[in-house]
């Protein structure tokens, strides 16, 4: 090598002739799906699904549930609760009498009623379930 | 104002969170290998499990009495502790974590109405988020916050979990009724150097004149006294200063007899002591190799024997290199060795060492090598990459068979609910 010469490195840029990519100084960072499912991380929990009992809220066996600790349940989300100290994944209901039940989306099971002596214990909200096609 | 946060009996609500069943029952985690008991919910501490106790001894006691007993799940306390550190940090301006389980908050100055109210909305919205209990303790100093949530902690019915110190009238109450040896930095050694000069309470402590205290308990001793007049002064840095040494120790899960499983578990004890070094941006100077019979064994021996470093090295294979000839001369044939560890000290930063060229360090390859080896740990879980004087099965190590699944580090170990 002469003196003074320096290496050049071969492959910087796929670029052998002609102009650059015109895309070039429009690149965006990639889709993160983090920041589309999780809106608070220190309080987001994964679980999975089992059983069919909330098939007709598109939660099928094995899928995987992102639960929101942060969110505080209302009528018509879907929850992980603990009744008597077992999980159960259900549909969070408010009845207009003040009631609530936690309800399977499935006509095989019963509704589950919520009492002021029923051992109950809201553990989060499911906010998206990821299913496998 | 300074908060001490620290959760509640921190393994067993993690423990616990996935565990709902469990919520009011007695709960222990043990430590590694299955140990003693290092974690205990308030039932399990009502019906008299004590902090330490060996597990073989208590382990008829905890079945009889329904406590519910679990190994150490340090992958899950980890992940947990991270949550509710993020969550204190979006509430306060300034957080210094202290512990796995313990942080300092700075919190602005308000009436003392306005402070119970801002630390049980910081509670409950840990509890809601994570699912871990916390006390909170809120004083003009960091002492005087970790005796205001001694006192939270201990009444909890009538605190909420919520206690704040801070008129002076009330600490001065306070601390004439908090032995000394309580004290934040005391302990029971340097309580007893106290009682002698009849300085059994944290009142008197505080009362007590410098020079005398720092005779008697150097300079972090009077800083402990300082913090109790309300005066603030110890940094999170004085503290790391204090705690100059890096220790692992494990018991076997089985009696070892062969010098060859002892060398194995001592090489694997300077890799994680050695982990550790690097992750703090330490050297060593100085370490001791430790080996044990089992304290109930009636011929209980033990022995350990020191070597000094001449270059500090945070390098695994320099230290493991410097440690196998000391197991070679510990080891006695025929003996029943029931515990090994190392203790890492004369611990220097890393960053201080690499200006001083005589000293010099590890070399730029050394240090290449440790950061690969732990990328690669990192990135395919702990041991993936080791070094072979570490052995292979591990038959000395004890399978903690009441182990809860790593719920939020591994797909495969996530909770199932229906």
């Amino acid at each position: 090598m002469d003196k003074g010469s320096r290496p050049i490195p071969l492959f910087l840029s796929p670029v052998s002739c002609g102009f650059p990519s015109p895309a070039q100084d429009y690149i965006e960072s990639t889709l993160d799906l983090n920041e589309l499912l999780i809106s608070k991380p220190a309080a987001t929990f994964f679980v999975r699904a089992r059983g069919d009992s909330m098939i007709e809220a598109g939660i099928f066996d094995g899928d995987l549930l992102i639960i929101d600790r942060s969110i505080t349940a209302r009528h018509g989300h879907v929850v992980l609760a603990a009744v008597y100290g077992e999980f159960t994944l259900k549909r969070y209901v408010v009845q207009r009498s003040g009631a609530v039940e936690l309800i399977p989306e499935n006509p095989k099971y019963k509704p589950i009623p919520i009492g002021p002596a029923t051992e109950f214990q809201i553990w989060g909200v499911a906010t998206h379930c990821v299913h496998r096609l | 104002m300074i908060a001490l946060i620290d959760c509640n009996s921190f393994y067993c609500s993690c423990e616990r969170v996935f565990r709902p069943d469990l919520a009011t029952k007695p709960v222990i985690v043990l430590s590694n290998n299955d140990g003693c008991a290092v974690s205990r919910s308030d039932e399990a501490k009502a019906v008299g499990v004590k902090m330490g106790a060996p597990y073989f001894k208590i382990k008829d006691f905890c079945e009889q009495n329904a406590v519910h007993v679990f190994s150490s799940n340090y992958t899950l306390y980890g992940d947990m502790s991270r949550r509710v550190m993020e969550t204190l940090a979006e509430e306060v301006a300034r957080l210094e974590i202290y512990s796995i389980d313990e942080a300092f908050a700075e919190i602005p100055d308000m009436s003392e109405a306005e402070l119970r109210d801002f630390a049980l909305r910081l509670r409950d919205k840990i509890f809601r988020h994570t699912g871990i209990p916390v006390s909170i303790g809120i004083a003009p100093t960091k002492v005087l916050a970790k005796v205001a949530n001694h006192i939270a902690k201990a009444n909890k019915e009538f605190t909420e979990c919520v206690y704040s110190l801070v008129n002076e009238r009330e600490i001065t109450a306070e601390l004439e009724r908090f032995p000394v040896r309580e004290v934040w930095g005391i302990g029971r050694k340097l309580a007893k150097k106290l009682g002698a000069h009849r300085i059994d309470t944290a009142k008197e402590l505080r009362e007590s004149n410098d020079k005398m205290i720092q005779q008697l308990l150097s300079i972090t001793g009077l800083y402990i006294a300082k913090e109790l007049r309300g005066e603030s002064c110890i940094t999170l840095e004085i503290l790391r200063e204090a705690r100059k040494q890096v220790v692992s120790t494990r018991s076997f899960g089985k009696p070892v007899y062969e010098i060859e499983e002892l060398r194995e578990s001592v090489a694997t004890h300077v890799t994680s002591a050695a982990l550790k070094l690097r992750q703090q941006g330490l050297l060593t100077r100085y370490l001791r190799v430790m080996i044990q019979t089992s304290r109930f064994d009636e011929n209980y021996h033990y022995d350990s024997l020191p070597m000094s470093i001449p270059a500090a090295t945070a390098s695994t294979n320099k230290l493991i290199a410097t440690t196998m000839p000391l197991v070679d001369r510990l080891y006695r044939r025929g003996v029943r060795y029931k515990k090994a560890g190392v203790v890492l000290s004369d611990l220097v930063p890393h960053s201080r060492v690499q200006m001083d060229l005589f000293n010099g360090s590890d070399s730029a390859r050394d240090e290449h090598l440790m950061r690969t080896l732990d990328e690669v740990n990192r990135r395919f879980g702990r041991g993936s990459l080791a070094f072979a004087a570490c052995g292979i099965d591990k038959f000395w190590e004890m399978a903690s068979n009441m182990k809860s699944p790593a719920h939020t580090t591994r797909w495969s170990e996530l909770l199932r609910v229906g």
